[in-house]
C-alpha cells in the first residue's frame, strides 16, 4: 500500500460560532472518521498546524505574514493515510467532516524515499 | 499528548464539553465577576475550539477534562496579565504581580474550589430576584453548559424565546446587583428553597414532558440529579431537604425506561414491567432517603420521596400500600394544598375508598370547573374514574375533552384507548 497525505483547508473552528455541544459533535465526527481509518489500519498519523505562520519568498527572500487572510484557504492540518490507489485515497476523504463548512481536502501521494 | 486514533468516539465521554463548560464558566465567573459573564462564555468557547483544532487529527490527551481546564487556566492568566500590562506600573511590580497571578489563579482551579464555584453559579442563576422561567434557562446555560438550541429543545420553546429569557436573567442579575456567592446563615435556607424548586422543575420538565424528544429529556433529568448531588456533597449546602429531593429524583428516574413502550406509547404505572425498573437507582434513592432523615424539618421532598419509595417497594401494583400512601398524601396536602396534589390524592383514594369517593374528592377541588377546561390531566383522570364507576357518557365526554387539550401524541393515543374501553 502507498501512503497519501490529506491536506485540509477550511475555516478555523474558532471563526465558527459553535456551542459546546456542537463542538463536541464536530469532535465526535472527526473521532469517528479517524477511528474508522485506524480500525482498517489506514491511519498513519496526523497533526494540526498553528494558525499563525510566515511566508518567505522573493529573490532576496523576505519574511512576511502568511497568506492566511482568507480563512478557508488556510491549511489547518494534515493526515497521512494508507491506500492502494489515489482513487481509493480520494474516496476515503469523503468522510472528512468539514465539507459543510467550506472545507476541502487535497489528496497527494507520498513518494517513498526508502 | 498521546495519539489514540484507535479509540472509539464513545470513549470521548458523553457530554464532556457540556459538563466542562459548566465547570469552566463557574470558575472563570468567580475570577472575572458575574458582570463579565459574556467574556467568560467567550473564553470557554475559545477553549473548546482550541481543543477541537488540536484533537481532531487523532491525538487525544490522556485526560481531556484536565487538558481543557489547563487551557482555560492559561487563557485566564493571559487575560489578566494583559490587563495589567495596560496599567502604568513599574516593570518590577508588574513582574511580581504576574508571578502572583499564576499562584492566585491556580487556587481557583483546585477541585474543591471548582465545586464551590459551581454552587455559587447555581445560587446566582436561581436567585429569587429572577423569574422562575429565566432561572431555569440560565441554569441550563451557565451551570449545565446547554446551548440555546438545546435549551429550547429541552423546554419545548423557541430559540428566540430562550435568548430573551437569558437576556432578561442577565439584566436582573446586574439590576439586583446579585453577588456570586453561596449565601450563609438564615439566607441560605431561603435561597436553597429556590434552588430546590428550580432543580425539581428541571427534573419534572424532563420526566413529564412528552413533547420533547427522549434524549434531551433524559439529559434534563440527569442534569437535575447531577446538580442536586453537588448540593448534597458540599458541607455548606448539605441539608436534609436536598438529600430528600435527591432520593425523590432517584426513585422517579428508576422508572424512566419503563414508562414508554414501542412507538413512544405511554405505559401507566399499573402496567409497567417492574423488572425494568433500575434497581441501582432505587438503592441510591433509599440511601439518600436515609441520609435525609435528620433534623426537624419535614420538607415536601421528604414526603414526595416517601410516596415514590412506596411505589418502588411494592412488588406489583396490587400490593401497593394504599393506606400508607393516602396518609402520605394527607401530609403532603398540609404543605402543598394545591389542585394537582389533590388530584393525585384522589387517585389513591380510588384504591382505598372506591372510585365514587375519588370522583367526589375531585369535584370538591376548588376551581375544578376551570381546571377541567384548561388542563387535560384533570379531565383525563376524572374521565377514567367515571368510566370505572360505570358512568360512560360522562367518561367519554371528559376523555374527549382531555384528548383535545393535550398536545402530546402519546397522551392522545392513551386517551383513545381509554375511550375505546368505555365506549
Amino acid at each position: 500500500m502507498k501512503e497519501f497525505m490529506f491536506v485540509f483547508r477550511g475555516p478555523y473552528y474558532e471563526d465558527l460560532n459553535f456551542t459546546p455541544e456542537q463542538s463536541q459533535a464536530a469532535m465526535q465526527k472527526w473521532m469517528d472518521w479517524i477511528g474508522q481509518l485506524a480500525a482498517k489500519g489506514r491511519y498513519v498519523g496526523g497533526a494540526p498546524l498553528v494558525r499563525d505562520g510566515k511566508m518567505v519568498q522573493g529573490k532576496k527572500p523576505l519574511i512576511t505574514d502568511g497568506p492566511f487572510a482568507e480563512g478557508k484557504e488556510s491549511v489547518g492540518g494534515y493526515l497521512i493515510i494508507k491506500a492502494e490507489t489515489l482513487q481509493e485515497a480520494s474516496e476515503m476523504a469523503f468522510g472528512f467532516p468539514d465539507f459543510g463548512y467550506q472545507g476541502s481536502v487535497e489528496v497527494r501521494e507520498i513518494i517513498p524515499m526508502g | 499528548m498521546k495519539a489514540t486514533p484507535g479509540n472509539s468516539p464513545q470513549q470521548l465521554v458523553d457530554h464532556l464539553f457540556r459538563h466542562e463548560a459548566g465547570k469552566m464558566i463557574a470558575v472563570l465567573t468567580r475570577i472575572f465577576g458575574i458582570q463579565n459573564l459574556e467574556l467568560v462564555e467567550d473564553t470557554v468557547q475559545e477553549t473548546f475550539l482550541k481543543a477541537l483544532q488540536v484533537w481532531k487529527f487523532g491525538a487525544l490527551p490522556d485526560n481531556p477534562s484536565a487538558w481543557l481546564m489547563r487551557v482555560a487556566r492559561n487563557r485566564t492568566i493571559d487575560l489578566i496579565r494583559r490587563q495589567q500590562k495596560l496599567a502604568n506600573i513599574s516593570a518590577e511590580l508588574s513582574k511580581r504581580l504576574q508571578s502572583d497571578t499564576e499562584i492566585a489563579i491556580e487556587q481557583f482551579f483546585l477541585d474543591t474550589e471548582i465545586a464551590d464555584s459551581q454552587l455559587r453559579m447555581i445560587f446566582t442563576c436561581c436567585h429569587p430576584g429572577l423569574n422562575q422561567e429565566d432561572q431555569v434557562a440560565l441554569t441550563l446555560k451557565s451551570v449545565s453548559g446547554f446551548g440555546v438550541q438545546e435549551i429550547a429543545k429541552a423546554l419545548v420553546s423557541t430559540e428566540s424565546a430562550i435568548q430573551k429569557r437569558l437576556y432578561r436573567a442577565k439584566e436582573s442579575i446586574s439590576k439586583h446587583d446579585i453577588q456570586f456567592e453561596i449565601p450563609t446563615g438564615l439566607a441560605l435556607n431561603h435561597r436553597l428553597e429556590t434552588v430546590y424548586t428550580v432543580l425539581y422543575l428541571l427534573f419534572n420538565e424532563g420526566y413529564n414532558s412528552s413533547k420533547a424528544d427522549e434524549l434531551i429529556r433524559y439529559d434534563l433529568c440527569a442534569e437535575a440529579m447531577r446538580l442536586c448531588k453537588l448540593l448534597t456533597e458540599h458541607k455548606m449546602t448539605a441539608q436534609p431537604a436536598g438529600f430528600a429531593l435527591m432520593s425523590l429524583m432517584c426513585f422517579q428516574a428508576s422508572r424512566f425506561g419503563s414508562r414508554l413502550g414501542e412507538d413512544n406509547t405511554i405505559i401507566l404505572l399499573q402496567q409497567q414491567d417492574r423488572r425494568k425498573w433500575d434497581q441501582q437507582l432505587i438503592k441510591m434513592g433509599y440511601h439518600f432517603l436515609i441520609s435525609s432523615s435528620t433534623g426537624d424539618v419535614l420538607s415536601v421532598y421528604h414526603i414526595e420521596s416517601a410516596i415514590a419509595a412506596e411505589h418502588c417497594l411494592a412488588p406489583d401494583f396490587e400490593s401497593t400500600n394504599w393506606e400508607l400512601m393516602l396518609r402520605l398524601y394527607d401530609l403532603l396536602l398540609e404543605q402543598k394544598p394545591i389542585p394537582i396534589v389533590k388530584l393525585n390524592r384522589a387517585i389513591i383514594l380510588a384504591q382505598t375508598a372506591g372510585v365514587a369517593a375519588a370522583v367526589d374528592a375531585i369535584l370538591d377541588i376548588p376551581g375544578i370547573a376551570g381546571l377541567l377546561e384548561q388542563h387535560y390531566i384533570y379531565a383525563a383522570v376524572l374521565g377514567d374514574l367515571y368510566g370505572r364507576a360505570g358512568n360512560l357518557p360522562e367518561a367519554r365526554r371528559l376523555l374527549e375533552k382531555a384528548w383535545l387539550l393535550t398536545p402530546s401524541l402519546a397522551e392522545k393515543k392513551l386517551l383513545q384507548e381509554k375511550m375505546a374501553i368505555f365506549a
